[in-house]
């Protein structure tokens, strides 16, 4: 309880430090996060929230800097998430995304969050999801959300965000690798990166031709070319992402987004719920242990728990510790 | 909790402060320490004491390491220690690496460095140092977080 309203005031004394402890609470999925989110509940306020994907040095986070660069000389605050992968042997990672945005290191309207993708109970985009919520609150206006495309994490990013940027860059394999790579579904806007570099005119055909392949849609990702280094392109890179914006609200897709962002979101939080209550039901009740090494086939065991956490009255003999209701109701704040 | 308990790995930042160029040996840190299941953050070459300061506190890290080749750790070491107080972090735990004679190790230490590494030592040194200074990998340290 005390630890809770410091966490709450020094998350509203604007101290940085609260900031970073309550995305680390969230990545934790500690239940005094939820507190704090609730208790925020009337200062949620929705940043704009982009995000970049593409392969591992395709220029993601030089890109991301220099929109944090053009963001910043417009006013505009900005928190970026890099999100990189973990090792499948230790856990541990290198997340080395700061080194390209250094230029922005003491600037108190850039915040820079480095996530491990793994390691995540509830998966990567619960917690992304309720950082970007603090961030919000926090009062960041602008979210960038940057992760590796090597595997599923750059999709659950991907329903996150509003817009979402497949990088690319010249020579970085055909058309075939793209489609395989399930990316051209993904992407809002395509940028070909390292536009300076040889090739980068047949990158954009293919990209063309790829899109010309697909359904007519009523957005048509834009192309945009960069030099992330030199910052080339990246105006056009911000005025694709306001288009997009645009599009999102005139359309009204940005509200069946938005929708679907909620309802996904609510049905993650019953999951993680669920899944956390039925390991400790199967840890705690030995008998039901027992059948279930018995059956050899999980079933009936997973109908029982089913059946014996959500049949109003049921007796439950094992309550779960403290704190129940926050955590055992998945209500959004 | 136990079994099931979200894993809250230690999170390191690991920053070349001063101007020397010389990051190989911090690279093979990280390696070692990732390896180990850390989540290391790497800053890069060049870092001032306010930004690896500013860098711990965004990330929520709950060490710092620093690595100096150019001398001047009696200088750079113990701004980040001055910068730690100033920002009211001195809980997180400062330990650096680098040429550094014997006895400035001692007056580092006195001023506020939890431990120095020095060229040869062994990875698993600095490994076996974290694991004895935050028994459960990402646990809090151990509330009196001075050596």
């Amino acid at each position: 309880m005390n630890g809770r309203r410091d966490l709450v005031a020094e998350f509203r004394s604007g101290n940085v430090r609260g900031l970073a402890r309550a995305i680390t609470l969230v990545e934790q999925r500690d239940p005094s996060a939820r507190r704090l989110l609730t208790a925020l509940g009337g200062e949620l306020r929705r940043p704009r929230v982009v995000g970049f994907t593409g392969a591992p040095g395709t220029g993601k986070s030089t890109l991301v800097d220099a929109l944090v660069a053009l963001l910043r000389r417009r006013d505009r605050t900005v928190a970026v998430i890099a999100v990189d992968p973990n090792s499948p042997y230790s856990g541990g990672a290198i997340l080395g995304d700061r080194i390209r945005m250094q230029g922005h290191a003491l600037d108190p309207g850039v915040y820079i969050r480095s996530m491990g993708a793994r390691g995540h109970l509830g998966g990567l985009s619960v917690a992304t999801r309720e950082a970007v919520r603090l961030l919000g609150a926090f009062g960041f206006q602008h979210v960038i959300l940057e992760t590796v495309g090597v595997g599923q994490s750059e999709l659950e990013v991907a329903a996150i965000a509003d817009s979402t940027a497949v990088v690319l860059t010249p020579g970085s394999g055909d058309g075939v690798q793209m489609i395989k790579a399930g990316i051209m579904e993904i992407a809002d806007v395509f940028v070909v990166n390292k536009a300076d570099l040889p090739g980068a005119q047949r990158t954009v055909q293919e990209v063309r031709n790829l899109l010309s392949l697909g359904p007519k849609l009523e957005w048509r990702p834009p192309i945009v070319t960069t030099v992330a280094a030199t910052g080339e392109g990246v105006e056009e890179l911000l005025e694709a992402f306001e288009r997009h914006r645009e599009h999102l609200e005139r359309s009204g897709e940005g509200r069946r987004r938005a929708e679907a962002r909620l309802k996904d979101e609510a049905a993650d939080l019953v999951a993680e719920w669920a899944r956390a209550e039925a390991r400790r039901l199967l840890d705690e009740d030995r008998e039901l242990a027992a059948r279930l090494l018995r059956d050899r086939v999980p079933y009936a065991a997973a109908d029982e728990i089913l059946t014996r956490r959500l049949t109003p009255g049921a007796v439950d003999r094992s309550s779960p510790p403290a704190g129940r209701g926050e955590e055992a109701r998945p209500e959004r704040s | 909790m136990a079994s099931h308990a979200p894993v809250k790995p230690l999170r390191i930042v690991l920053a070349k402060v001063g101007l020397d160029g010389h990051d190989r040996g911090v690279k093979v840190v990280a390696r070692a320490l990732r390896d180990a299941g850390y989540e290391v953050i790497y800053t890069g070459l060049r870092q001032t004491p306010e930004m690896v300061v500013e860098a711990a506190l965004q990330e929520d890290a709950q060490v710092i390491g620093l690595s100096l080749h150019s001398g001047a750790h009696m200088t750079l070491f113990p701004a980040v220690i001055e910068e730690l107080k100033r920002r009211e972090a001195e809980d997180i735990v400062v330990f650096g690496g680098g040429i550094i004679p014997d006895e400035d190790i001692a007056e580092l230490k006195r001023m506020g460095v939890a431990e120095i590494f020095t060229p040869g030592t062994p990875l698993q040194d600095i490994v076996d140092w974290l694991r004895r200074r935050f028994p459960e990998p990402g646990a809090p340290a151990p509330s009196a977080a001075s050596s």
